[in-house]
């Protein structure tokens, strides 16, 4: 999607318009050829008209005629439907109606190919519905649309064929009436275990560590993205969170890790109340955090030895001040035993991604944390490094720790889990143990059709 | 016997300079080609203009301190800038610190005639360091609960302090029998004495090392000046760490606020022992520029700050002996900081622009010589989509 819109550019292959080869090197580029593109994040100037903004771009020249701009609104809405009025103030207008300016604007630079990024993710249903029709009325007249979307009941309802991509490969190409179940499982393929995890048998089961109860948040959008959400981890267990990105597992592990408030609801580990509280108080509960943006909460200008005290700089002080030599001492005894392969003195930004990961791990489970929040754990890693991750939260789960793990690859989450929970826009919609989880009916669960076994 | 961890060199503490000494150094050669042009157009002969800038103020002895009078009240606000910045907090408002700071020296001077210099001094630094942290109080509080640019508000209270000056000048400060806009003497015992007899080299100069060496050690050896460095080079990963990132950057706007309050209290003290409209000419701007050339470490502002003094009594008497405007000192200032601005812009930019892979992505964005650890100007950093 990015690469057709020229915000990313290929390494091999090519793109057709019509037929013919085009070489789309920058969004510019993009919209010459036709293709216009709708995401879910809006680029509209807010204090500005919706006649201002579908002009924006593409103003030649001094004079702006704002009145051409006004006509270009007015008969879209004749047209296809689209209405909104040219003289509003985009910023009052609510998301729906947004959106349709972003679509207007696309359609007044002869836009050919429509490409819609997960459109519905903002919608409330009735606009949902409104945007379904205007598409429809789009397409009647000949407009080519690609609709992005992770949702099974919106595929069928809009699509006439379907693609699906699973892990940066097509899977295949089919008509857009195919059952949900076999979209289904095209979506989530066949799971290849790698490094498993000791059978049930040895558990340590006891009352829950980290309970979360009724928890609720907002997102960017300022939209709830967590509701109303509860469940449990017990010491020695590994509880998987599944689902498509974007459904809530993002926020629910800045919750958890302090950096994000929610709106309600109580996060508690081991009776101590947590929900709102600051990284410091968290991590004194002795939660240990590795994020999804692993090179956002690390300094990537500061060492190696730096990072890895971070988290606790009071503890490194002599006579108020920083201990240098244990600093130094105390890094070096966590590359070796974590296999960092870097010098202390090393600054983390060069370090591989795997490395990074290996920081992080290192930081936190040096602290024997009871509780372990990790999102995504092995994305972007090779699987060297991948395997060493999850061999070592494993280990933590043998010692008794409780550890929720959000993922995106359903391999890692069978693999490593004792339960797993699947989150569909912020609610969790299923619960299964990793006995009878089965692919295809968790691939249902993560589509939103959370049919009842 | 132990082994000496020297960790703030080998880079452990996030604080080795090449990388900005480099850049330090090739804006100083691109200014000098830069005003080279200047120096012709305005009738002189560049290496004559040089020499008489920066090598004749340091051949005596008068002049030579006269470089480290110059020098005292940018090295103070210089250092001021330097802690600022690092931290993230982009204090632009060092003059009016400095303005605030000498207005209170000039209000507490007068009155501790009766006390020993031993105390009346120090009272007047605690009193010029207070109000130069109350004049970036309102600021930084809009900064850090409400997320208000302080860039804009530091800069704007800037003309504010110097209309409070004046205010206080031509109004109840007014010398009741000349006339003149000037304010009381301060008594014989706030004075700074001087430090060489029959020089203006005043004690404020012996205060700027001070706090440049306590800040030095503050930024490099402790605790407060580590979590400062990591709010500066990424507020996200040092909340994300426990860090309470508003109040490290609140706590680190009040420290220079006060460093540039002091500077403020040595111009008061040391050279006019008074208050006057032309106190600052331009110290807290001159400041900034010896901070970000000195890239924002102690000893770079050291260096920097005695550069700049160096320049600025080189300007004068090169006027008079080249006939040239005595502004072009502040010309080659100018150009100086926007040549260290865009070099800092152009690293920073450069290897932004890249686009890898989404998740390795970050680790490729940061210069490869940023180790320094130097935030860098911010305006340029984010390449933007679409």
């Amino acid at each position: 999607m990015r690469i057709l819109y020229g915000l990313t550019l290929p390494d091999s292959g090519e793109i057709q318009v019509g037929g013919q080869v085009v070489n789309i090197r920058s969004p510019r580029d993009a919209i010459a050829v036709g293709i216009g593109m709708v995401t879910q994040h809006f680029s509209l100037v807010r204090p500005m008209s919706v006649a201002e903004n579908i002009i924006l771009g593409r103003a030649r020249g001094v004079r702006l005629d704002v009145d051409a701009a006004r006509r270009l609104a007015r008969d879209a809405s004749e047209r296809y439907g689209i209405t909104v009025a040219p003289d509003a103030i985009v910023g009052n207008l609510s998301v729906g109606e947004q959106q349709r300016v972003e679509i207007l604007k696309a359609l007044a630079r002869d836009c050919r190919i429509l490409i819609m990024d997960e459109p519905t993710a903002v919608l409330v249903p009735h606009e949902v519905d409104a945007l379904f029709a205007t598409l429809r009325r789009l397409v009647a007249e000949g407009l080519s649309v690609v609709f992005i979307s992770h949702k099974l009941g919106e595929v069928r309802a809009i699509c006439d064929r379907v693609s699906v991509l699973r892990r940066g490969r097509m899977t295949g190409t089919v008509p857009g009436s195919t059952d949900e179940r076999d979209l289904a499982r095209m979506m989530v393929g066949r799971p290849t275990f790698g490094v498993g995890r000791a059978m049930a048998d040895e558990r340590l089961v006891g009352p829950p560590r980290l309970r979360v109860d009724h928890l609720t948040a907002r997102g960017a959008h300022g939209l709830d993205v967590l509701r109303d959400v509860s469940f449990a981890v017990a010491p020695g267990e590994i509880l998987g969170v599944a689902g498509v990105s974007g459904n809530g597992q993002t926020e629910l592990g800045e919750v958890l890790s302090g950096m994000r408030r929610p709106t309600a609801g109580s996060v508690r580990v081991d009776d101590v109340e947590l929900a709102g509280a600051t990284p410091q108080a968290i991590m004194a509960a002795r939660v240990g955090r590795i994020p999804e943006d692993r090179h956002a909460c690390l300094v990537l200008d500061m060492s190696v030895a730096v990072n890895l005290m971070l988290e606790r700089v009071d503890d490194f002080l002599v006579g108020g001040r920083l201990d240098q030599r244990r600093i130094l001492e105390h890094a070096q005894d966590l590359i070796a035993r974590y296999a960092i392969k870097a010098g202390p003195h090393d600054r983390v930004g060069t370090l591989s991604g795997g490395n990074i990961q290996k920081v992080l791990l290192a930081r936190v489970l040096s602290r024997d944390p009871r509780v372990i929040v990790v999102s995504q754990p092995t994305r972007g890693l090779d699987v060297g490094a991948t395997e060493y991750v999850r061999t070592e939260l494993l280990a933590r789960r043998a010692a008794g720790a409780a550890i929720l793990l959000v993922s995106e690859d359903l391999d890692e989450l069978l693999a490593l889990s004792d339960r797993l929970v699947v989150f569909y826009e912020g609610r969790i919609v299923g619960e299964v143990s990793a006995e009878d989880a089965d692919p295809e009916r968790l691939g249902m669960l993560m589509a939103g059709r959370g049919v009842a076994a | 016997m132990t082994r000496r961890y020297d960790l703030s060199r080998a880079g452990i503490m996030g604080a080795t300079t090449s990388g900005t000494a480099r850049v330090s150094i090739m804006a100083v050669l691109i200014t000098v080609g830069f005003t080279t042009t200047l120096f012709l157009l305005a009738g002189a002969n560049p290496i004559e203009a040089y020499l008489q800038y920066l090598v004749v103020p340091l051949t005596k002895q008068f002049t030579l301190l006269e470089v480290l009078v110059a020098s005292t009240p940018i090295l103070l606000t210089g250092a001021a800038v330097a802690i600022a910045f690092r931290a993230g907090f982009w204090n632009i408002g060092a003059e009016g610190q400095l303005l605030a700071g000498a207005v209170a020296a000039a209000a507490i001077g007068p009155l501790v005639g009766d006390l020993s210099p031993w105390l009346a001094i120090p009272l007047m630094i605690a009193g010029g360091a207070l109000a130069g942290a109350a004049w970036v109080l309102v600021p930084a509080l809009l900064r850090v609960r409400l997320g208000i640019d302080e860039v804009v508000t530091t800069l704007l209270l800037n003309p504010v302090a110097l209309l409070m000056v004046n205010a206080l000048l031509h109004g109840p400060w007014r010398d009741p029998k000349t006339g003149f806009p000037e304010s009381p003497r301060i008594a014989a015992s706030a004075i700074y004495p001087d430090l060489i007899p029959k020089s203006r080299l005043h004690l404020g100069f012996v205060v700027a090392l001070v706090v440049i060496l306590v800040a030095w050690f503050v930024m490099t050896r402790t605790a407060a000046g580590l979590r400062m460095r990591a709010v500066g080079l990424s507020p996200h990963a040092a909340r994300f760490a426990g860090m309470n990132v508003e109040r490290t950057l609140l706590r680190v706007a009040l420290v220079s606020g006060a460093i540039a309050g002091i500077a403020g209290v040595g111009e008061v003290a040391g050279i006019q022992h008074k208050l006057t409209s032309g106190l600052s000419s331009g110290f807290g701007y001159t400041g900034i520029v010896v901070a970000m050339l000195g890239g924002l470490t102690m000893p770079g502002v050291l260096l920097a700050g005695l550069l700049l003094g160096d320049l600025t009594v080189g300007a004068s008497s090169a006027s008079r002996a080249l006939n040239i405007p005595s502004e072009m000192g502040e010309v080659v200032q100018g150009v100086l900081l926007l040549v260290t601005v865009g070099l800092l812009a152009v690293r920073h930019g450069r290897v932004t622009r890249s686009d890898p892979p989404p998740d390795e992505a970050e680790v490729d964005l940061e210069p490869a010589g940023a180790g320094s650890g130097e935030p860098g100007p911010r305006a340029p950093v984010e390449p933007v989509p679409i």
